[in-house]
Protein backbone atom coordinates (compact mmCIF):
# COMPACT_ATOMS: atom_id res chain seq x y z
CA UNK A 1 0.00 0.00 0.00
CA UNK A 2 2.53 2.28 0.92
CA UNK A 3 4.50 1.89 -1.98
CA UNK A 4 1.96 2.24 -4.63
CA UNK A 5 1.36 5.68 -2.66
CA UNK A 6 4.89 6.45 -2.73
CA UNK A 7 5.45 5.79 -6.71
CA UNK A 8 1.99 7.42 -8.18
CA UNK A 9 1.67 10.22 -10.19
CA UNK A 10 -1.24 11.06 -8.55
CA UNK A 11 -1.80 14.86 -6.32
CA UNK A 12 -2.20 14.36 -2.78
CA UNK A 13 -5.79 15.39 -3.79
CA UNK A 14 -6.11 12.78 -6.49
CA UNK A 15 -4.71 10.24 -4.00
CA UNK A 16 -7.55 11.23 -1.03
CA UNK A 17 -10.26 10.42 -2.81
CA UNK A 18 -10.96 14.09 -4.91
CA UNK A 19 -14.20 15.58 -4.05
CA UNK A 20 -16.04 12.69 -2.79
CA UNK A 21 -13.17 12.53 -0.12
CA UNK A 22 -14.21 16.37 0.75
CA UNK A 23 -18.03 15.22 0.87
CA UNK A 24 -17.06 12.14 2.96
CA UNK A 25 -14.69 14.57 5.61
CA UNK A 26 -16.92 17.33 5.76
CA UNK A 27 -19.89 15.34 7.65
CA UNK A 28 -17.19 13.88 10.81
CA UNK A 29 -15.11 17.01 10.98
CA UNK A 30 -17.93 19.70 10.79
CA UNK A 31 -19.52 17.61 13.46
CA UNK A 32 -17.03 17.57 15.66
CA UNK A 33 -16.00 21.20 15.22
CA UNK A 34 -19.52 22.31 16.61
CA UNK A 35 -19.75 19.82 18.81
CA UNK A 36 -16.12 21.34 20.73
CA UNK A 37 -17.45 23.72 23.16
CA UNK A 38 -13.36 25.43 22.96
CA UNK A 39 -14.09 26.41 19.35
CA UNK A 40 -17.46 26.35 18.33
CA UNK A 41 -18.91 29.77 19.40
CA UNK A 42 -17.23 30.76 16.40
CA UNK A 43 -19.59 28.97 14.41
CA UNK A 44 -22.75 30.97 15.90
CA UNK A 45 -25.17 32.89 13.91
CA UNK A 46 -23.51 31.19 10.82
CA UNK A 47 -26.05 29.79 8.06
CA UNK A 48 -25.29 25.46 8.64
CA UNK A 49 -25.68 25.39 4.87
CA UNK A 50 -23.11 27.99 3.58
CA UNK A 51 -20.69 26.89 6.78
CA UNK A 52 -20.69 23.69 5.79
CA UNK A 53 -19.74 24.96 1.96
CA UNK A 54 -16.92 27.28 3.63
CA UNK A 55 -15.67 23.79 5.68
CA UNK A 56 -15.95 21.97 2.23
CA UNK A 57 -13.83 25.02 0.86
CA UNK A 58 -10.97 24.76 3.83
CA UNK A 59 -11.24 21.20 3.51
CA UNK A 60 -10.66 21.05 -0.01
CA UNK A 61 -7.26 23.62 0.69
CA UNK A 62 -5.96 21.48 3.27
CA UNK A 63 -6.14 18.05 0.81
CA UNK A 64 -4.08 19.90 -1.78
CA UNK A 65 -7.04 20.15 -4.01
CA UNK A 66 -7.87 23.33 -6.26
CA UNK A 67 -8.70 26.57 -4.83
CA UNK A 68 -8.60 30.25 -5.52
CA UNK A 69 -7.61 31.33 -1.83
CA UNK A 70 -4.56 33.42 -1.11
CA UNK A 71 -3.04 34.33 2.51
CA UNK A 72 -4.56 37.19 2.54
CA UNK A 73 -8.08 35.93 1.69
CA UNK A 74 -7.48 33.38 5.13
CA UNK A 75 -6.71 37.11 7.08
CA UNK A 76 -9.37 38.82 5.40
CA UNK A 77 -11.86 36.04 6.20
CA UNK A 78 -10.73 35.02 9.78
CA UNK A 79 -10.41 38.88 10.62
CA UNK A 80 -13.23 38.78 12.34
CA UNK A 81 -12.67 35.73 14.16
CA UNK A 82 -8.84 37.25 15.90
CA UNK A 83 -11.48 40.02 17.32
CA UNK A 84 -13.29 37.60 19.04
CA UNK A 85 -10.29 36.22 20.42
CA UNK A 86 -9.37 33.55 17.64
CA UNK A 87 -5.56 32.04 18.97
CA UNK A 88 -3.37 29.07 18.82
CA UNK A 89 -5.31 27.07 21.11
CA UNK A 90 -8.45 26.99 18.85
CA UNK A 91 -5.88 26.55 15.76
CA UNK A 92 -4.99 23.61 17.52
CA UNK A 93 -8.00 21.96 18.34
CA UNK A 94 -9.00 22.17 14.55
CA UNK A 95 -6.00 20.47 13.47
CA UNK A 96 -6.73 17.82 15.75
CA UNK A 97 -9.80 17.38 14.28
CA UNK A 98 -8.64 17.69 10.98
CA UNK A 99 -6.68 14.65 11.89
CA UNK A 100 -9.14 12.83 13.72
CA UNK A 101 -11.54 12.89 11.06
CA UNK A 102 -9.10 11.43 8.56
CA UNK A 103 -8.02 8.67 11.14
CA UNK A 104 -12.15 7.55 11.22
CA UNK A 105 -11.91 7.62 7.31
CA UNK A 106 -8.90 5.04 7.73
CA UNK A 107 -6.38 7.27 5.69
CA UNK A 108 -2.72 6.65 5.71
CA UNK A 109 -0.42 8.72 8.39
CA UNK A 110 2.02 9.57 5.76
CA UNK A 111 -1.10 11.33 3.99
CA UNK A 112 -2.11 12.41 6.42
CA UNK A 113 1.08 13.91 7.70
CA UNK A 114 0.98 16.07 3.99
CA UNK A 115 -2.75 17.34 5.09
CA UNK A 116 -1.60 18.39 8.14
CA UNK A 117 1.63 20.27 6.47
CA UNK A 118 -0.58 22.08 3.93
CA UNK A 119 -2.92 23.28 7.23
CA UNK A 120 -0.24 24.34 9.70
CA UNK A 121 1.31 26.38 6.65
CA UNK A 122 -1.98 28.78 7.35
CA UNK A 123 -1.48 29.39 10.37
CA UNK A 124 0.02 32.76 10.52
CA UNK A 125 -2.59 34.01 7.81
CA UNK A 126 -5.63 32.73 10.14
CA UNK A 127 -3.90 34.04 12.99
CA UNK A 128 -3.47 37.00 11.63
CA UNK A 129 0.14 37.88 12.19
CA UNK B 1 -22.33 18.82 -30.90
CA UNK B 2 -25.38 19.50 -29.18
CA UNK B 3 -27.51 22.48 -28.25
CA UNK B 4 -28.19 23.63 -24.70
CA UNK B 5 -31.00 26.29 -24.85
CA UNK B 6 -31.01 28.89 -21.61
CA UNK B 7 -33.90 31.39 -21.46
CA UNK B 8 -33.59 33.29 -25.15
CA UNK B 9 -30.08 31.55 -26.36
CA UNK B 10 -28.91 28.65 -28.12
CA UNK B 11 -25.57 27.51 -27.35
CA UNK B 12 -23.73 24.48 -29.40
CA UNK B 13 -22.12 22.79 -26.71
CA UNK B 14 -18.63 20.75 -28.27
CA UNK B 15 -17.95 17.34 -27.22
CA UNK B 16 -15.30 18.07 -25.01
CA UNK B 17 -17.47 20.87 -23.10
CA UNK B 18 -19.39 21.09 -20.34
CA UNK B 19 -22.33 23.26 -20.11
CA UNK B 20 -20.57 25.52 -17.92
CA UNK B 21 -18.14 26.09 -20.26
CA UNK B 22 -20.60 26.27 -23.26
CA UNK B 23 -22.74 29.05 -21.63
CA UNK B 24 -19.82 31.01 -20.02
CA UNK B 25 -17.97 30.99 -23.91
CA UNK B 26 -21.78 32.04 -25.43
CA UNK B 27 -20.99 35.15 -22.58
CA UNK B 28 -23.79 34.01 -20.31
CA UNK B 29 -23.13 34.85 -17.27
CA UNK B 30 -23.49 31.69 -14.66
CA UNK B 31 -22.00 32.03 -11.44
CA UNK B 32 -19.29 29.23 -10.86
CA UNK B 33 -16.36 28.70 -8.62
CA UNK B 34 -14.24 25.57 -7.89
CA UNK B 35 -15.28 23.73 -11.62
CA UNK B 36 -15.37 20.57 -10.08
CA UNK B 37 -18.32 19.78 -8.77
CA UNK B 38 -17.22 20.50 -4.81
CA UNK B 39 -18.80 24.18 -4.42
CA UNK B 40 -22.32 24.13 -6.26
CA UNK B 41 -22.31 27.17 -7.00
CA UNK B 42 -23.11 26.60 -10.86
CA UNK B 43 -26.17 24.62 -9.83
CA UNK B 44 -28.99 24.76 -13.00
CA UNK B 45 -32.12 23.22 -13.21
CA UNK B 46 -32.74 21.20 -16.63
CA UNK B 47 -36.13 21.89 -17.98
CA UNK B 48 -36.26 18.75 -20.12
CA UNK B 49 -34.40 15.67 -19.93
CA UNK B 50 -32.88 14.14 -17.23
CA UNK B 51 -29.41 15.87 -16.50
CA UNK B 52 -26.26 13.00 -16.40
CA UNK B 53 -25.69 11.38 -13.05
CA UNK B 54 -22.34 12.94 -13.15
CA UNK B 55 -23.59 15.83 -12.97
CA UNK B 56 -26.06 15.28 -9.84
CA UNK B 57 -23.08 13.70 -7.65
CA UNK B 58 -23.35 15.77 -4.31
CA UNK B 59 -26.45 17.53 -4.67
CA UNK B 60 -29.52 16.84 -2.48
CA UNK B 61 -31.43 14.10 -3.08
CA UNK B 62 -34.95 16.45 -3.76
CA UNK B 63 -33.25 18.54 -5.74
CA UNK B 64 -31.85 15.67 -8.02
CA UNK B 65 -35.37 14.51 -8.50
CA UNK B 66 -36.46 18.34 -9.86
CA UNK B 67 -33.38 17.73 -12.14
CA UNK B 68 -31.44 20.48 -10.99
CA UNK B 69 -27.34 19.67 -11.46
CA UNK B 70 -23.29 21.27 -11.71
CA UNK B 71 -23.37 22.74 -14.89
CA UNK B 72 -19.55 22.24 -14.61
CA UNK B 73 -19.74 18.69 -14.20
CA UNK B 74 -22.22 18.30 -17.18
CA UNK B 75 -21.24 16.83 -20.14
CA UNK B 76 -24.78 16.58 -22.03
CA UNK B 77 -25.93 13.42 -24.04
CA UNK B 78 -28.56 15.14 -25.64
CA UNK B 79 -29.80 18.34 -26.28
CA UNK B 80 -31.04 20.51 -22.77
CA UNK B 81 -33.09 23.34 -22.02
CA UNK B 82 -31.84 24.86 -18.75
CA UNK B 83 -32.32 27.76 -16.35
CA UNK B 84 -30.40 28.88 -13.06
CA UNK B 85 -32.28 28.11 -9.95
CA UNK B 86 -35.31 30.33 -9.74
CA UNK B 87 -35.09 32.34 -13.04
CA UNK B 88 -38.22 30.04 -14.69
CA UNK B 89 -41.15 31.77 -12.92
CA UNK B 90 -44.21 31.23 -14.15
CA UNK B 91 -46.91 32.62 -12.16
CA UNK B 92 -51.31 29.92 -12.63
CA UNK B 93 -53.90 31.34 -11.04
CA UNK B 94 -56.05 29.36 -8.06
CA UNK B 95 -59.45 30.50 -6.36
CA UNK B 96 -60.22 29.88 -3.15
CA UNK B 97 -62.99 27.00 -2.38
CA UNK B 98 -62.29 26.72 1.36
CA UNK B 99 -61.65 28.57 4.32
CA UNK B 100 -61.44 27.16 7.51
CA UNK B 101 -60.42 27.87 11.19
CA UNK B 102 -58.27 25.41 12.40
CA UNK B 103 -57.48 26.81 16.50
CA UNK B 104 -58.54 30.74 17.17
CA UNK B 105 -54.85 31.59 15.41
CA UNK B 106 -54.97 29.39 12.25
CA UNK B 107 -56.98 28.59 9.07
CA UNK B 108 -57.15 26.12 6.38
CA UNK B 109 -57.54 27.65 2.98
CA UNK B 110 -57.69 24.76 -0.19
CA UNK B 111 -57.19 26.87 -3.15
CA UNK B 112 -58.25 25.04 -6.74
CA UNK B 113 -56.41 25.66 -10.23
CA UNK B 114 -56.19 24.53 -13.24
CA UNK B 115 -53.10 24.45 -14.68
CA UNK B 116 -50.44 21.92 -15.33
CA UNK B 117 -48.41 21.79 -11.70
CA UNK B 118 -45.84 19.35 -10.14
CA UNK B 119 -45.28 19.50 -6.59
CA UNK B 120 -44.46 17.13 -3.40
CA UNK B 121 -46.69 18.08 -0.19
CA UNK B 122 -44.20 19.83 2.02
CA UNK B 123 -42.73 22.31 -0.81
CA UNK B 124 -44.02 25.81 -1.08
CA UNK B 125 -45.63 28.65 -3.69
CA UNK B 126 -45.66 32.22 -3.58
CA UNK B 127 -48.99 33.66 -3.24
CA UNK B 128 -49.81 36.65 -4.47
CA UNK B 129 -52.76 39.41 -3.74
CA UNK B 130 -54.10 41.42 -6.69
CA UNK B 131 -52.23 44.19 -5.31
CA UNK B 132 -49.06 41.95 -5.74
CA UNK B 133 -48.53 41.39 -2.47
CA UNK B 134 -46.98 38.55 -1.92
CA UNK B 135 -45.91 35.31 0.78
CA UNK B 136 -44.14 32.15 0.80
CA UNK B 137 -46.63 29.32 1.88
CA UNK B 138 -45.92 25.30 2.18
CA UNK B 139 -48.26 22.95 0.57
CA UNK B 140 -50.00 20.70 3.37
CA UNK B 141 -51.39 18.60 1.13
CA UNK B 142 -50.29 15.53 -0.96
CA UNK B 143 -50.33 16.18 -5.21
CA UNK B 144 -52.31 13.15 -5.88
CA UNK B 145 -55.33 15.25 -4.50
CA UNK B 146 -56.77 16.81 -7.71
CA UNK B 147 -55.82 19.72 -8.43
CA UNK B 148 -55.91 21.27 -5.12
CA UNK B 149 -53.85 23.25 -2.62
CA UNK B 150 -53.98 23.35 1.19
CA UNK B 151 -52.47 25.66 2.89
CA UNK B 152 -52.52 26.26 6.88
CA UNK B 153 -51.72 29.98 7.33
CA UNK B 154 -51.05 31.13 11.28
CA UNK B 155 -52.51 35.11 12.11
CA UNK B 156 -49.46 37.45 13.05
CA UNK B 157 -50.29 40.33 14.77
CA UNK B 158 -50.40 43.26 12.40
CA UNK B 159 -49.12 40.80 9.68
CA UNK B 160 -50.36 42.25 5.91
CA UNK B 161 -50.99 38.73 4.19
CA UNK B 162 -51.97 37.10 7.23
CA UNK B 163 -54.64 39.47 8.76
CA UNK B 164 -56.39 40.17 5.66
CA UNK B 165 -55.90 36.01 4.88
CA UNK B 166 -57.99 35.37 8.14
CA UNK B 167 -60.17 38.62 8.29
CA UNK B 168 -61.55 39.29 4.64
CA UNK B 169 -60.34 36.80 1.94
CA UNK B 170 -63.43 35.06 0.78
CA UNK B 171 -64.03 31.45 -0.98
CA UNK B 172 -64.12 32.55 -4.90
CA UNK B 173 -61.19 35.13 -4.71
CA UNK B 174 -58.66 34.28 -7.04
CA UNK B 175 -54.74 34.51 -6.05
CA UNK B 176 -51.69 33.90 -7.87
CA UNK B 177 -49.22 31.31 -7.44
CA UNK B 178 -45.58 30.37 -8.61
CA UNK B 179 -45.18 27.21 -8.89
CA UNK B 180 -43.78 25.23 -5.60
CA UNK B 181 -40.40 25.53 -4.70
CA UNK B 182 -38.13 23.89 -1.95
CA UNK B 183 -36.53 20.37 -1.14
CA UNK B 184 -38.42 20.11 2.28
CA UNK B 185 -40.65 17.36 1.34
CA UNK B 186 -40.45 13.17 1.55
CA UNK B 187 -39.10 10.91 -0.92
CA UNK B 188 -39.51 7.43 -1.43
CA UNK B 189 -36.81 4.93 -0.73
CA UNK B 190 -34.88 4.26 2.44
CA UNK B 191 -38.61 3.20 4.03
CA UNK B 192 -36.83 1.78 6.90
CA UNK B 193 -35.41 4.83 7.92
CA UNK B 194 -36.35 6.47 10.92
CA UNK B 195 -38.04 9.93 10.82
CA UNK B 196 -38.23 13.21 13.41
CA UNK B 197 -40.26 15.46 12.43
CA UNK B 198 -40.77 19.16 14.29
CA UNK B 199 -42.54 21.92 13.47
CA UNK B 200 -43.88 25.00 15.86
CA UNK B 201 -47.18 27.07 14.61
CA UNK B 202 -48.31 26.27 11.19
CA UNK B 203 -44.77 24.81 11.01
CA UNK B 204 -47.74 21.85 11.24
CA UNK B 205 -48.35 22.36 7.55
CA UNK B 206 -45.60 20.89 5.23
CA UNK B 207 -45.10 18.28 8.02
CA UNK B 208 -48.79 17.09 8.12
CA UNK B 209 -48.32 16.52 4.11
CA UNK B 210 -44.80 15.34 4.52
CA UNK B 211 -46.29 12.55 7.12
CA UNK B 212 -49.07 11.73 4.79
CA UNK B 213 -47.30 11.51 1.69
CA UNK B 214 -44.77 9.16 3.38
CA UNK B 215 -47.39 6.78 5.20
CA UNK B 216 -49.06 6.52 1.50
CA UNK B 217 -45.95 5.44 0.24
CA UNK B 218 -45.68 2.73 2.94
CA UNK B 219 -42.77 4.51 4.74
CA UNK B 220 -42.02 1.88 7.31
CA UNK B 221 -39.18 3.46 9.73
CA UNK B 222 -40.68 5.08 13.07
CA UNK B 223 -42.34 8.95 12.22
CA UNK B 224 -41.98 10.99 15.52
CA UNK B 225 -44.12 14.40 14.93
CA UNK B 226 -43.37 16.63 17.84
CA UNK B 227 -45.50 20.27 17.17
CA UNK B 228 -44.96 22.72 19.46
CA UNK B 229 -46.59 26.31 20.22
CA UNK B 230 -46.23 28.77 23.38
CA UNK B 231 -50.09 28.20 23.75
CA UNK B 232 -52.57 26.14 23.26
CA UNK B 233 -53.89 28.32 20.44
CA UNK B 234 -51.04 27.82 18.07
CA UNK B 235 -52.19 23.77 18.22
CA UNK B 236 -53.73 22.03 15.53
CA UNK B 237 -55.38 19.13 14.22
CA UNK B 238 -54.69 17.51 17.42
CA UNK B 239 -57.86 14.67 17.29
CA UNK B 240 -56.66 14.39 13.52
CA UNK B 241 -53.05 13.55 14.80
CA UNK B 242 -53.82 11.21 17.30
CA UNK B 243 -56.25 9.26 15.58
CA UNK B 244 -53.54 9.01 12.63
CA UNK B 245 -51.50 7.57 15.28
CA UNK B 246 -53.95 4.95 16.39
CA UNK B 247 -53.47 3.63 12.54
CA UNK B 248 -50.31 3.93 12.13
CA UNK B 249 -48.49 1.87 14.80
CA UNK B 250 -45.37 3.45 13.27
CA UNK B 251 -46.48 6.94 14.07
CA UNK B 252 -46.14 8.65 17.03
CA UNK B 253 -47.37 12.07 18.08
CA UNK B 254 -46.67 14.94 20.39
CA UNK B 255 -48.11 17.95 21.16
CA UNK B 256 -46.48 20.36 23.56
CA UNK B 257 -46.90 24.18 24.56
CA UNK B 258 -43.76 25.83 26.18
CA UNK B 259 -45.87 28.78 27.94
CA UNK B 260 -46.19 28.93 31.53
CA UNK B 261 -49.60 27.60 31.97
CA UNK B 262 -48.97 23.81 30.23
CA UNK B 263 -50.45 22.26 32.81
CA UNK B 264 -53.55 22.69 32.12
CA UNK B 265 -53.83 21.86 28.98
CA UNK B 266 -52.90 18.38 29.09
CA UNK B 267 -50.27 19.11 26.16
CA UNK B 268 -46.44 18.06 27.05
CA UNK B 269 -44.90 21.09 28.84
CA UNK B 270 -41.89 22.40 26.96
CA UNK B 271 -40.21 23.43 23.46
CA UNK B 272 -41.45 21.14 20.72
CA UNK B 273 -37.32 20.63 19.71
CA UNK B 274 -35.72 20.45 22.99
CA UNK B 275 -38.32 17.81 23.92
CA UNK B 276 -37.63 15.68 20.43
CA UNK B 277 -33.96 15.92 20.62
CA UNK B 278 -33.85 14.73 24.40
CA UNK B 279 -35.59 12.01 23.11
CA UNK B 280 -32.78 10.24 21.37
CA UNK B 281 -29.84 9.24 21.59
CA UNK B 282 -28.63 9.60 18.50
CA UNK B 283 -30.22 10.55 15.18
CA UNK B 284 -27.17 8.77 13.08
CA UNK B 285 -29.21 7.34 9.87
CA UNK B 286 -32.32 9.26 10.40
CA UNK B 287 -34.16 11.56 8.29
CA UNK B 288 -34.81 15.26 10.15
CA UNK B 289 -37.68 17.78 9.09
CA UNK B 290 -37.34 21.16 10.83
CA UNK B 291 -40.27 23.60 9.72
CA UNK B 292 -41.36 26.85 11.63
CA UNK B 293 -39.96 29.30 13.69
CA UNK B 294 -36.53 30.53 12.55
CA UNK B 295 -34.81 29.98 15.39
CA UNK B 296 -36.38 26.86 16.61
CA UNK B 297 -35.48 26.09 12.72
CA UNK B 298 -31.78 26.75 12.93
CA UNK B 299 -31.10 25.74 16.66
CA UNK B 300 -32.56 22.20 15.51
CA UNK B 301 -30.43 21.57 12.82
CA UNK B 302 -27.22 22.17 14.91
CA UNK B 303 -28.50 19.85 17.79
CA UNK B 304 -29.75 17.11 15.08
CA UNK B 305 -26.40 17.43 12.91
CA UNK B 306 -24.14 17.18 16.43
CA UNK B 307 -26.40 14.30 17.51
CA UNK B 308 -25.96 12.29 14.20
CA UNK B 309 -27.46 13.31 11.66
CA UNK B 310 -26.05 13.95 8.24
CA UNK B 311 -26.89 17.18 6.65
CA UNK B 312 -27.97 16.00 3.64
CA UNK B 313 -30.57 13.96 5.48
CA UNK B 314 -31.89 17.46 7.17
CA UNK B 315 -34.75 19.29 5.18
CA UNK B 316 -35.72 22.33 6.80
CA UNK B 317 -37.85 25.98 6.00
CA UNK B 318 -37.48 28.21 8.26
CA UNK B 319 -41.11 30.46 7.91
CA UNK B 320 -38.66 33.80 7.76
CA UNK B 321 -40.78 37.16 7.76
CA UNK B 322 -39.92 39.78 6.08
CA UNK B 323 -37.41 42.36 7.40
CA UNK B 324 -38.67 45.70 8.51
C1 LIG C 1 -40.39 28.92 2.89
C2 LIG C 1 -41.48 29.56 3.73
C3 LIG C 1 -42.64 28.86 3.99
C4 LIG C 1 -43.65 29.43 4.78
N1 LIG C 1 -44.76 28.70 5.04
C5 LIG C 1 -45.74 29.22 5.84
C6 LIG C 1 -46.93 28.45 6.16
O1 LIG C 1 -47.14 27.32 5.71
N2 LIG C 1 -47.84 29.02 7.00
C7 LIG C 1 -47.67 30.27 7.54
O2 LIG C 1 -48.53 30.72 8.30
N3 LIG C 1 -46.56 31.01 7.24
C8 LIG C 1 -45.60 30.53 6.40
N4 LIG C 1 -44.49 31.30 6.10
C9 LIG C 1 -44.41 32.69 6.58
C10 LIG C 1 -45.19 33.60 5.60
O3 LIG C 1 -44.51 33.63 4.35
C11 LIG C 1 -45.30 35.06 6.05
O4 LIG C 1 -44.03 35.57 6.34
C12 LIG C 1 -46.17 35.23 7.26
O5 LIG C 1 -47.47 34.74 6.99
C13 LIG C 1 -46.25 36.70 7.65
O6 LIG C 1 -46.72 37.48 6.58
P1 LIG C 1 -47.62 38.76 6.85
O7 LIG C 1 -47.78 39.51 5.58
O8 LIG C 1 -48.87 38.37 7.55
O9 LIG C 1 -46.77 39.59 7.88
P2 LIG C 1 -45.83 40.84 7.54
O10 LIG C 1 -46.67 42.01 7.20
O11 LIG C 1 -44.79 40.43 6.58
O12 LIG C 1 -45.20 41.07 8.98
C14 LIG C 1 -44.47 40.02 9.65
C15 LIG C 1 -44.38 40.34 11.14
O13 LIG C 1 -43.68 41.53 11.34
C16 LIG C 1 -44.46 42.45 12.09
N5 LIG C 1 -44.30 43.80 11.53
C17 LIG C 1 -44.94 44.33 10.46
N6 LIG C 1 -44.54 45.59 10.25
C18 LIG C 1 -43.63 45.87 11.20
C19 LIG C 1 -42.83 47.01 11.50
N7 LIG C 1 -42.91 48.13 10.78
N8 LIG C 1 -41.99 46.92 12.54
C20 LIG C 1 -41.91 45.82 13.29
N9 LIG C 1 -42.62 44.71 13.04
C21 LIG C 1 -43.47 44.74 12.01
C22 LIG C 1 -45.88 41.99 11.95
O14 LIG C 1 -46.62 42.34 13.11
C23 LIG C 1 -45.73 40.52 11.81
O15 LIG C 1 -45.69 39.91 13.07
C24 LIG C 1 -43.48 30.74 5.31
C25 LIG C 1 -42.33 31.44 5.01
C26 LIG C 1 -41.32 30.89 4.24
C27 LIG C 1 -40.09 31.69 3.95
C1 LIG D 1 -6.37 25.28 9.92
C2 LIG D 1 -6.29 26.31 9.10
C3 LIG D 1 -7.54 26.96 8.52
C4 LIG D 1 -7.82 27.04 7.21
C5 LIG D 1 -7.00 26.53 6.03
C6 LIG D 1 -9.13 27.67 7.11
C7 LIG D 1 -9.78 27.90 5.91
C8 LIG D 1 -10.98 28.56 5.78
C9 LIG D 1 -11.64 28.82 4.55
C10 LIG D 1 -11.13 28.43 3.16
C11 LIG D 1 -12.77 29.51 4.82
C12 LIG D 1 -13.81 30.01 3.84
C13 LIG D 1 -13.56 31.44 3.52
C14 LIG D 1 -14.67 31.96 2.63
O1 LIG D 1 -14.85 31.44 1.53
O2 LIG D 1 -15.36 32.88 3.08
C15 LIG D 1 -12.84 29.65 6.27
C16 LIG D 1 -13.87 30.26 6.95
C17 LIG D 1 -14.04 30.19 8.32
N1 LIG D 1 -13.15 29.65 9.24
FE1 LIG D 1 -11.35 28.86 8.81
N2 LIG D 1 -9.59 27.96 8.36
C18 LIG D 1 -8.65 27.55 9.27
C19 LIG D 1 -8.72 27.65 10.66
C20 LIG D 1 -9.84 28.09 11.35
C21 LIG D 1 -9.97 28.10 12.80
C22 LIG D 1 -8.87 27.69 13.77
C23 LIG D 1 -11.22 28.58 13.07
C24 LIG D 1 -11.94 28.77 14.39
C25 LIG D 1 -11.83 27.98 15.42
C26 LIG D 1 -11.88 28.85 11.81
C27 LIG D 1 -13.15 29.33 11.67
C28 LIG D 1 -13.70 29.75 10.49
C29 LIG D 1 -15.02 30.36 10.39
C30 LIG D 1 -16.00 30.64 11.53
C31 LIG D 1 -15.20 30.67 9.03
C32 LIG D 1 -16.43 31.36 8.40
C33 LIG D 1 -16.17 32.84 8.46
C34 LIG D 1 -17.39 33.66 8.09
O3 LIG D 1 -18.28 33.14 7.43
O4 LIG D 1 -17.40 34.83 8.47
N3 LIG D 1 -11.00 28.56 10.80
N4 LIG D 1 -11.73 29.06 6.83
Amino acid sequence: MSETLETTNLTLFEQLGGAAAVDAAVDIFYRKVLADYRINRFFDNVDMEKQAAKQKAFLTMAFGGPHNYTGEDMRKGHERLVKMGLDDSHFDAVMEHLEATLQELNVPGALIAQVAAIAESTRTDVLGR
Amino acid sequence: MLNITCGESNVACLANETVLDALLKANIPIPYGCRQGVCQSCLMRSLDVTPPVAAQIGIKDTLQKQNYFLACCCHPEQDMTVSLPDQQDTWFEASVIQKQQLSPEIIRLTLQYNAELSFFAGQFVNLQRLDGLTRSYSIANSSRHEKILEFHIRRLPNGQFSSWAHDELQPGTTLTLTEARGSCHYLPGRAQQPLLLIGTGSGLAPLYGIIHDALAQGHAGSIHLYHGSRNSEGLYLIDEMQELAKQYANFNYTASVSGACATETGFAQGRAHELALNAVQSLKGWRVYLCGHPEMVNQSKRMAYIKGASLGDIYADAFLTLPH
